[in-house]
């Protein structure tokens, strides 16, 4: 576990140069550059305040302010983003680096920490519009916006462990990357980012955050960031149980099977 | 110090029938459905010192690149282990992490910290980096503009520009232009000279050769020879001569090199010797000398075309020079069994001092690759001594006239 980290350390500028790398490379022929990274989440954004809030006319309730459904969906499908961004970018990254992997002899580990680490830029710019945001529409949460801390971490922890896990599958049985992709959209739509919890019928509403460790971590950011409450954090100890869970599991998959992996690549 | 050590070692592939059958093995572990293994390398043991130069041959698929990739560390094998001491430099594929749309400066910085290098590091080297690559101001356009020459001098500057302990190279010298491959070849002359070990799998005889103490030949998976280069090289170019019903033997001279001796035997060479203008067998020969090869043949089965060679070698093993009776349009047909031949090749000796040997084959294209009756590997040594000539240095003999004037 020490040389792990030991060997991550020293390869720490291979992997803030791929970082950097591939923030640049996104954007590098293209005219507006990094505004791309802000424009696709606000599409998406502006697309579901339209037909949820203007054409549905849905609203959240208890709650009646102008945006409150925008900040309740931003508060969500945000963070949404970063998990499914980590979670789709590591299932793959054993295979995009195939040739890397092959004829070179490097932490294996830096590449999940890449990923990692760039979805957390692409996060961190478009979170930071978010909360710029909320102090223009004077709706900024206050103190409680440090919760979103160890909430994040959890959700992190989640991501990463699962990622590596299905990335090491992937490599033996193509068809979990193909799955996955499927699975996430009814994951997410089973998830309530887009509409309150409250319209779920009953059964369901107890059901979903028992066995969907998503639905309890975007429920605290939406508290957080709707009505600037502190998250009920026992609601929280399942999600922070399946991440260490993950994280273990696919950390001894990854290296009872690395060798192996090189091999099959 | 560099030092590398294998052990027993192996490497086998997991083959399943089906898909399904991995996916049964992972779930159901006792599940009886195990693998088939295919082997590509069995039993390879050898060391290597430090400072100590070993080449590593074998045709293609012999398990050679399969064999640097485990010692290196990318790959895991299936028995044995590897041991290295001291810090590691591989070259198996040039240019690996560079990418088209960054200039060649930024992917120097990619591909240093890829190796482990820090950026204070790298910045240091830069200029040394520019310089050995020789791109001018290329290097600061983006990689897709290069020619494949110019990533590859690149790639090799980053690549070596730290002298590791230990170097492995899969045949990435032959990359380049001719004045390239000169300067790369000083540099890991360079780096031997200073005690790096060196690990090198290539086919160019020259480089084996040329800075190699030892070679290993890898056949089939399995170390089929290893000793002097030279020694190891004509055993491989014997395997590879036409592999069917070939007996290979090996035989060592007094001055401890070896003769290597294959073929398949349906003709034989009886006698080669060297004969000077009045037709006496010598050891010693003269510079510019007018001599003969005499080689003796006979056919054990019927030979419809026969094509004599001979190569005449220096002391290192390199060929000086070389040529056949298919080149010189004079080949031998119909020659029935137990028919004798002699080939008598006359020409001057226009070689400098030195110990010299010539190996000869019997073949019927015009190379020895298709019908290897016979080929013979120091079939003869001979020395060739200055008496008449003025002093000269080098292996050949190409007498000026000279001009001198004063301005």
């Amino acid at each position: 576990m020490s040389t792990m980290f030991h060997a991550l350390w020293a390869y720490r500028g291979f992997v803030l140069g791929s970082v950097k790398r591939e923030f640049q490379l996104k954007y590098r022929n293209s005219l507006l550059g990094a505004a791309w990274t802000v424009l696709n989440p606000l599409a998406m954004i502006v697309v579901y305040t339209v037909i949820f809030a203007e054409v549905m006319k849905a609203r959240l309730p208890g709650v009646d302010t102008t945006f409150a459904y925008s900040i309740y969906l931003c508060a969500g499908a945000l963070t949404w983003g970063l998990f499914s961004e980590i979670v789709g970018r590591a299932q793959n990254i054993f295979l995009e680096h195939a040739n890397l992997i092959k004829k070179l002899a490097f932490p294996r580990m830096t590449l999940p920490v890449i990923v990692i680490l760039s979805a957390g830029l692409n996060f961190a710019i478009i979170f930071g519009l978010f909360l710029l945001f909320l102090m223009l529409t004077d709706s900024f949460p206050g103190w409680s916006l440090l919760a979103m801390i160890p909430v994040l971490i959890i959700q992190v922890a989640f991501s990463v462990g699962l990622g590596v896990t299905l990335g090491v599958l992937n490599v033996f049985f193509r068809d979990v990357g193909q799955f996955f992709g499927i699975f996430l959209q009814f994951w997410f739509w089973l998830t309530p980012i887009v509409y309150p919890a409250s319209v779920l019928p009953e059964s369901l509403q107890s059901v979903l955050p028992r066995w969907n460790p998503m639905a309890p971590i975007i429920a605290a950011y939406q508290g957080i960031f709707v009505t600037g409450q502190w998250p009920d954090w026992s609601t929280l100890k399942m999600p922070a149980v399946v991440a260490l869970v993950f994280c273990a599991f696919g950390l001894r998959l990854f290296r009872r099977r690395a060798g192996e992996m090189v091999d099959e690549l | 110090m560099g030092t590398v050590r294998v052990e027993g070692l192996g490497k086998a592939y997991k083959q399943y029938p089906t898909r399904w059958a991995r996916l049964a093995e992972w779930v159901l572990p006792f599940a009886s459905t195990r693998p088939a293994l295919h082997w590509v390398l069995r039993d390879i043991s050898f060391h290597v010192a430090p400072g100590e130069a070993v080449g590593i041959i074998g045709i293609n698929g012999a398990g050679k690149s399969t064999l640097l990739k485990i010692i290196t560390g990318t790959t895991q094998p299936t028995t044995g282990h590897v041991e290295l001491t001291g810090s590691v430099a591989a070259m198996l594929e040039l240019g690996m992490g560079f990418h088209a749309d960054f200039t060649g400066r930024q992917n120097v910085f990619m591909a240093g910290q890829l190796l482990g290098l820090g950026l204070g590091e790298i910045s240091q080297l830069m200029p040394q980096i520019e310089a050995f690559a020789e791109i001018g101001e290329y290097i600061d356009q983006p990689v897709r503009v290069y020619s494949s020459g110019m990533q590859m001098r690149l790639a090799f500057s980053v690549a070596t520009a730290r002298r590791p302990d230990i170097l492995i190279v899969d045949e990435a010298l032959s990359v380049g232009d001719a004045y390239f491959q000169h300067k790369s070849f000083d540099r890991i002359r360079q780096f031997r000279k200073s005690g790096t070990t060196l690990l090198i799998v290539s086919h160019d005889k020259q480089a084996i050769q040329g800075i190699c103490d030892r070679a290993i030949l890898l056949d089939g998976g399995r170390l089929a020879k290893e000793g002097q280069p030279e020694a190891v090289m004509d055993f491989y170019n014997a395997l590879l001569a036409d592999r069917q019903n070939q007996t290979v033997q090996q035989r060592a001279l007094d001055d401890g090199r070896v003769a290597t001796v294959s073929g398949t035997g349906e003709a034989t060479i009886v006698e080669v010797r060297l004969l000077n203008a009045r037709g006496e067998e010598v050891e010693v020969v003269d510079v510019g000398e007018l001599v003969a090869l005499e080689v003796k043949v006979c056919a054990n089965v019927r030979i419809p075309r026969m094509v004599v060679g001979y190569m005449i070698k220096d002391r290192l093993g390199q060929t000086i020079y070389g040529t056949n009776t298919h080149h010189l349009e004079n080949p031998l047909h119909d020659l029935e069994k137990d028919e004798r031949a002699s080939f008598l090749f006359h020409f001057r000796a226009a070689l400098g001092p030195g110990t010299y040997s010539i190996a000869v084959a019997l073949h019927s294209t015009d190379s020895h690759l298709v019908n290897n009756y016979e080929w013979r590997d120091m079939a003869l040594v001979f020395n060739m001594v200055n008496i008449s000539q003025p002093t000269f240095v080098g292996n050949a003999w190409l007498p000026p006239s000279v001009e001198v004037r004063r301005a």
